[in-house]
This record gives C-alpha cells, sequence and structure tokens, in this order.
C-alpha cells in the first residue's frame, strides 16, 4: 500500500524536469510538501497499525512464554521449534496442495468464463457475467455454511439425492474428501472475482489486432491463444498471486467447517488456523508469531518464484 | 510486482498484529496477596447505597430480569450486561482485557473448569473478605467444592450445573421390547445391541467433540484426572484405571457400531435427535428443556431416567457444563460487584426465575427444593416431573473433583486425540494415553510441576 500511495505522489517529481527550471522547484517543493501532507493521515495509521505491531511481533516472537515463570529471551528456538512441528508443516503441506490442484482449476475455469464472455457469442452475456459473479459478493461465511448443509452427510441435499438414486453416498466430510470438498467452495466463490479481473483486462485489448487477425483469416481459438490470453498476461499473473496469497491464508472455510467435521478438520488444518490455535488456546503468543512469520516467509518465496520464472519465460519470448 | 510481494508480508502481519496487540501492556501477575480482612456491614451498606455502574459479562439469555431484581433492590446500582460470546470466546476476550490492564468487567461468567485458569493468572477476587464463605451450606456441596479452594478461599459463586442423566425415547425402546431404562451399563450396552437389531437406531451418540460430555462420564467412574494446588503444581492422570475402564467401554460400543460417532451441537446432530437416529441421549440436567427446543415434534415420546451405573445397586453421577459467576480483582467496586453476583444466584426469587424461565439447573439447595421447580410436569416427557428426579441426581455427584487450570489446551487436546480417535473408530484407549502424554508435556512445557 504504501508503495502504492507512494507511485501516486510521482507526477510532481516528473514534472519537475520541465524547464523553466527556477520557477518549478520552488512549486515542486511546495507540491512535495502538500503530497507529504496529503498521505500523512495513511502513513500514521499505516505505521501504528502495521509497522509497529509487525516489529512487536518479530521482536515477540524471540522470546518463550510459559503460564509459570513468564517471559525468557531464546533466540530463533520457537522457529527452530516450528520448522519440526509436523502440525505446522502438516498444515504447509495441506495448503500447498490445496494451492497445487485448487487454483489452477479455478483460474482455467475463469480464463475460459471470461473469454467466452468477451468473444460476445454468449447470449445473455451480462445474466450470466453476473451469475458467475455473484458467489464472491456471497459472503465467505454464509457460503461455507451454506455449503455445509448442502455437504452435510445426513441430511444433505447431496446425500439424499446419491441415496434417492440407491448408491451409496459419499460422506464428503471425511478425512480423505475434506480437502476436496472445500476446494469446491473456494473455486465457487472466487471464480467470479478472478472472472472479473481477466475480463476487464479482456475490455482494453485495442480491437485493431481483432480486425487484423480477422484480415488474416484467424479463428476464434487462435485469437484467444496468441492475441487475448498473452495481451492479458499480467492481469493472469495478479490473479495467480492473490490465489497463492489467498491459498496460503485459508482460516474461514476450516474454521467454520469445524463445527460439522470437527475431528476431521482438528486445530491444525491449515498454519493460519494452526497459529489462531496457538495463540489463542494454547496461549503461546511468541510461537504463534513465529509460525506466522514463518508462513509470511513461504508465501513470499512461492511468489516469488512463480514471478520470477513467469519473467524469464517474458524474456526469452 | 515487489508490491505484491511486500503486500503479503503486510497481509500477513495483520494476523500478528491482533496477537502483538494482545501483549502490548501486558503486566506479569504479581504474587497473590490474599487480604483475609473482612469487610464490616457498614462497608457493604455505603457501597451499595453509592451510586455505581457494573459491568457484567454473561450469555445467559435474557439475564436482563434477574439483573433487575437487583436493580430494584439497591437502585444506586446500575448494571451494564454485555455478552462477548459463549465459554471460550469469552474467555477470550476477558484474558486480553485482564492483559490489557483495562477493559475487564466487574463481575464474568465462568464455568467451573475454568475457574482455576483465571485463578493462575490471578484475575479472580477472593470473596471471602465479603462473606462469601458463610453461603457454603447453601449450595450443593459438589457444586460448592468447584468454587471453594482447600484454603478456604471462595472465587465465585455457583449459577448451574448440569448433573448427569439419561434421557430415552421410551417410544423406540419399547419397540425393541424394552419397558424399563438400563439401571447398570452392562444392561446399557446389551439394550443397545437389542435396540439396534429391532429398530436400527442407535442407542445413544457418542461425539469425538465433546471433552465435557467423556470428562463427566470419567466423573461419574470416580476418576480424578486433573488436580491443581493454586500454585504451580498440578496433577494429570489422565489414563487411569478408572478412565480406561470408562473408555474401553465405549470402544467396545463404538467398534460394534451400536453407538454412533457424530459431532454434537450442529444441525446434523439436532436432526438425527429429532428423527429417532438415536434412542437416547446420555445427557445432563441442562438437557431436558433443550431437546424440548430442538425436537419439538417428538414430544411425549421421551422419558428421563438416572445415568447407567458401573456397579449393580449404586448411585452416583457425574456433573456436565454448569457456570459460575466470579469477580474480578481489577473491579473498582468489588463490594457492589460481589453483591450483584451473590444476589442473583442466592435470592430466591432470581434463583426460581433462572430455573423456571432460562431453565437453568439450580445450585441451591432450597431451589432445589421449591414446589414449584420440583412439581414442574413436562409434557414432552409424558407428564413426568423431571426436574425432581435430576433435583435427586444433584445429590449423588461425586463430591471432589477438580481441574486444570489450562483446560482450554486439554480440551482441545482432547479433540486431536481420544476425540478423534472416537470420530475415526481407532482404538480408544491408546488414544487416551496419547492426551495424557500431549497434557503431560505442555504442563511442563509451560513450567508446572506435574505429579
Amino acid at each position: 500500500m504504501a508503495v502504492l500511495a507512494a507511485s501516486a505522489s510521482a507526477p510532481p517529481n516528473s514534472r519537475s524536469r520541465r524547464p523553466p527550471r527556477q520557477r518549478s522547484t520552488q512549486s515542486t517543493r511546495r507540491q512535495t510538501r502538500a503530497a507529504y501532507l496529503l498521505i500523512t493521515p495513511f502513513l500514521v495509521v499505516f505505521v501504528a497499525m502495521l509497522i509497529v505491531p509487525l516489529f512487536y511481533s518479530g521482536y515477540l516472537s524471540l522470546f518463550a512464554t510459559q503460564l509459570i515463570g513468564g517471559q525468557e529471551f531464546v533466540g530463533l528456538s520457537n522457529y527452530v521449534q516450528a520448522l519440526t512441528d509436523p502440525s505446522f508443516l502438516g498444515g504447509l503441506g495441506r495448503v500447498g496442495l490445496f494451492l497445487l490442484i485448487q487454483v489452477p482449476i479455478m483460474l482455467v475455469l475463469a480464463l475460459f468464463f471470461a473469454l467466452a464472455l468477451d468473444s460476445s457469442r454468449v447470449r445473455g452475456s451480462k445474466a450470466a457475467r453476473l451469475a458467475i459473479f455473484v458467489p464472491y459478493a456471497v459472503p465467505g461465511v454464509v457460503a461455507t455454511l451454506m455449503w455445509g448443509y448442502l455437504y452435510g452427510n445426513d441430511f444433505g441435499p447431496i446425500a439424499q439425492t446419491f441415496r434417492a438414486l440407491g448408491i451409496d453416498a459419499p460422506n464428503l466430510l471425511a478425512n480423505d474428501t475434506i480437502l476436496g470438498s472445500m476446494m469446491n467452495i473456494v473455486t465457487w466463490e472466487f471464480v467470479g472475482y478472478n472472472m472479473i479481473i481477466m475480463y476487464a483486462a479482456l475490455r482494453t485489448i485495442p480491437t485493431e489486432l481483432f480486425d487484423a487477425a480477422e484480415v488474416d483469416g484467424a479463428s476464434e481459438w487462435r485469437v484467444a491463444w496468441s492475441i487475448k490470453i498473452p495481451a492479458i498476461r499480467p492481469a493472469i499473473m495478479l490473479t495467480v498471486i492473490f490465489s497463492i496469497i489467498g491459498s496460503f491464508q485459508l482460516f474461514n472455510e476450516p474454521n467454520l467447517l469445524y463445527r460439522l467435521a470437527p475431528n476431521v478438520i482438528g486445530n491444525d488444518f491449515t498454519p493460519n488456523q494452526y497459529a489462531y490455535t496457538v495463540a489463542f488456546v494454547n496461549q503461546d503468543v511468541p510461537y504463534a508469531a513465529a509460525i506466522a512469520f514463518l508462513l509470511g516467509l513461504v508465501i513470499m518465496i512461492v511468489s516469488y518464484v512463480v514471478q520470477l520464472s513467469t519473467q524469464r519465460k517474458e524474456n526469452l519470448s | 510486482m515487489r508490491t505484491t510481494a511486500r503486500r503479503t508480508a503486510l497481509s500477513l502481519g495483520t494476523i500478528v498484529v491482533t496477537a502483538g496487540l494482545l501483549l502490548t501492556g501486558c503486566t506479569s501477575p504479581g504474587s497473590s496477596t490474599t487480604d483475609k480482612a473482612t469487610v464490616s456491614q457498614a462497608d457493604i451498606d455505603k457501597a451499595l447505597d453509592t451510586p455505581t455502574k457494573l459491568t457484567f459479562w454473561t450469555w445467559v439469555p435474557d439475564i436482563e430480569n434477574e439483573v433487575a431484581l437487583f436493580e430494584k433492590k439497591y437502585p444506586k446500582i446500575d448494571v451494564e450486561v454485555v455478552n462477548v460470546g459463549s465459554g471460550a470466546d469469552e474467555y477470550t476476550k476477558l484474558r486480553t482485557a485482564l492483559k490489557a490492564g483495562k477493559g475487564a468487567p466487574d463481575v464474568a461468567q465462568i464455568e467451573y473448569q475454568y475457574l482455576s485458569s483465571f485463578r493462575l493468572t490471578d484475575s479472580l477476587a477472593d470473596l471471602t473478605p465479603y462473606g462469601a464463605a458463610d453461603l457454603s451450606d447453601e449450595y450443593v456441596e459438589w457444586v460448592w467444592n468447584q468454587v471453594q479452594t482447600e484454603d478456604g478461599s471462595v472465587w465465585a459463586i455457583p449459577q448451574d450445573s448440569g448433573p448427569l442423566g439419561n434421557l430415552y425415547r421410551s417410544d423406540i425402546l419399547a419397540q425393541a421390547g424394552i419397558t424399563e431404562a438400563p439401571t447398570t451399563w452392562a444392561q446399557y450396552a446389551e439394550d443397545a445391541a437389542t435396540i439396534k437389531a429391532a429398530t436400527g437406531s442407535y442407542i445413544s451418540n457418542m461425539p469425538g467433540n465433546d471433552p465435557g460430555q467423556m470428562v463427566g462420564l470419567f466423573w461419574q467412574a470416580g476418576a480424578k484426572p486433573f488436580g491443581y494446588d493454586g500454585d504451580k503444581t498440578v496433577k494429570v492422570d489422565i489414563a487411569s484405571d478408572e478412565t480406561k475402564k470408562v473408555v474401553d467401554y465405549w470402544n467396545d460400543l463404538i467398534q460394534k457400531d451400536l453407538v454412533s460417532v457424530d459431532p454434537d451441537f450442529n444441525d446434523s446432530f439436532y436432526q438425527s435427535l429429532s428423527s429417532g437416529k438415536y434412542a437416547g441421549w446420555v445427557t445432563a440436567a441442562w438437557a431436558p428443556v433443550f431437546l424440548q427446543g430442538t425436537a419439538a415434534n417428538t414430544s411425549g415420546k421421551w422419558t428421563a431416567a438416572k445415568i447407567p451405573q458401573w456397579n449393580e445397586g449404586d448411585d452416583v453421577s457425574g456433573n456436565w457444563g454448569g457456570s459460575s459467576d466470579a469477580v474480578l480483582k481489577t473491579s473498582e467496586n468489588p463490594i457492589a460487584a460481589y453483591e450483584l453476583a451473590k444476589f442473583i444466584n442466592n435470592d430466591p426469587e432470581s434463583t426460581l426465575k433462572f430455573a423456571t424461565d432460562q431453565f437453568l439447573f439450580p445450585t441451591k439447595t432450597d431451589t432445589l427444593a421449591d414446589p414449584a421447580f420440583v412439581d414442574q410436569q413436562s409434557e414432552f416427557y409424558g407428564g413426568q416431573k423431571v426436574n425432581e428426579l435430576f433435583a435427586g441426581v444433584s445429590d449423588t455427584v461425586d463430591v471432589s473433583f477438580e481441574w486444570l487450570p489450562f483446560m482450554d489446551y486439554v480440551y482441545s487436546s482432547y479433540n486431536e486425540t481420544l476425540g478423534k480417535a472416537i470420530a475415526d473408530k481407532t482404538d480408544l484407549s491408546t488414544a487416551l494415553q496419547a492426551w495424557d502424554d500431549e497434557v503431560t508435556a505442555y504442563a511442563k512445557k509451560q513450567g508446572f510441576t506435574v505429579e
């Protein structure tokens, strides 16, 4: 956010290159001052509510706390402990799997819908756009509760349909199905959101390119593959990064499905949920802070690697 | 794109923020200086005649009615009732407020098993200076033992309790040819097989997410899994002969598919209670009215009975649930706060109101004997005097049962070990040992001496 704000205040600088020099430095200075004045309220809140607590929790993560005996400086041992903690690693593995399976499915679907709507071949495309986007407008809590009801083993409509057909109903909230059930909820929720980002990017492609393609006799598929997708690559990258972050930070869905399948989900299904348990149930705030920092590190590394690999591809082509 | 990476770090930060804020202004709990000097009646009268504003955190619905009785009697005291969530939600907020050093209420509802965790942080006011010890013979003995420690200090005033009993569908049992409720656990297991074979119903459900119920069953079996000396020594004896007996018993029923293992207190559970999937529920004294609300369509088909016994001819029960009202040490008006906690849980009109309007199972002996309470006949139970039955059960609860000062962890660990084994139908006795090991390790890590 700070970076965005800083770049928003960039124009005065670029303007300063314009002659005549003397007058502009004075006005530039005034403008710079005004810009800083304007972003001060944001900076104050930003530093007080984000930077300071961030550093404070980083500091906290270097301590060990005990119910008896209070706090003690232990250096990095919380981090060392977390790296061998099966609960933390298991959670990371689960969200990693989630990322590898759910994100590609969701983004391919979103891209498909965006291209379909953009091709203007779909009748009632406005209604379709809205229908795909609506789940995103449903609060995550409500969505999860609703799906929880649909998944219900005894009385859920899915199970009842199976039984009506005389087939054994699968338990969608069991140990080996819960992750898939969760992927389904998240896909349903966010496919519309990602689609809108891609669709908006598609609308900005200059129409001349399409005219040229038509002259060349390119098919609709060829246009999509060779013009549209490369043109919206930055938008797709954005959705990829958002999805990576979203996957690692899974919390609402496991937390809400917990009521329905408490022993299947447990208290360490995802790293975020585990950090919450450690802080508020085990009352070990420093360790929770260490887990949160490690999770942040993992997210940064994964996001960076993904970006780097796509940038390299761009450079090659 | 560096923006994104940084933003990631920031959004991560927000998770940590909450944790960070929690500890700001953290003060280490000072040594407990219990001042046993009594407060004189004059002081009490003066406090109650001074305009005072009290805050009371509780999740009892419509408790404003009982509080209104208090405010009517002491018009100068203004009580603000706040519901910040029930159980664990409240405790989390309470701990945060206590650590922050401000924002904590004067009086808070706390379940019996969590009192010691607030004693550990020296957050509760000892109520003996205000005369709380004199109330001891007005309450059921086992309940009073939950709020008074061996050194004579009283930490809260009992509000409600949940002695164990057995609710069952007499119509389903009759279908299976059973007319009397089982009196022993051995009989219960036999009936379970008969009912399953004849009707397809489970005799009851054993959830994997309800440590309170399991601990209640341990309590009935005479186990003493937990203990706390009020200082640095805890007792962890989760895997004992008594608990093994209980766990092996249920293990057998689960393996034979005679009890279901659904999580409790969610929609599916309520539907199973009303649909007849469960022919009964091993539950507590607060359940009869609760059930009336969740399974209204089965009215008249239920019967309440005492809990089955381990030995023929015994009459022992355990407890599951119940709360007390404690005065926080940070209260600036401890006298008025104590009088509030005492009044609503001691005044005959208020306690009867709790029992008959909010259906909190009483802890005070004269309310338990009040005809307005015990003579109530319940349509839902075919006209049975359910309150009378449970009032009798309350006297049979083992009087000494202690807790650990970190029950949040103990219960959370239960869900990961024994509870998980119940849900997955794996061997319960190894899981019981795992639970014991986890809790012992946690206690040691937290700096306690473990016995």
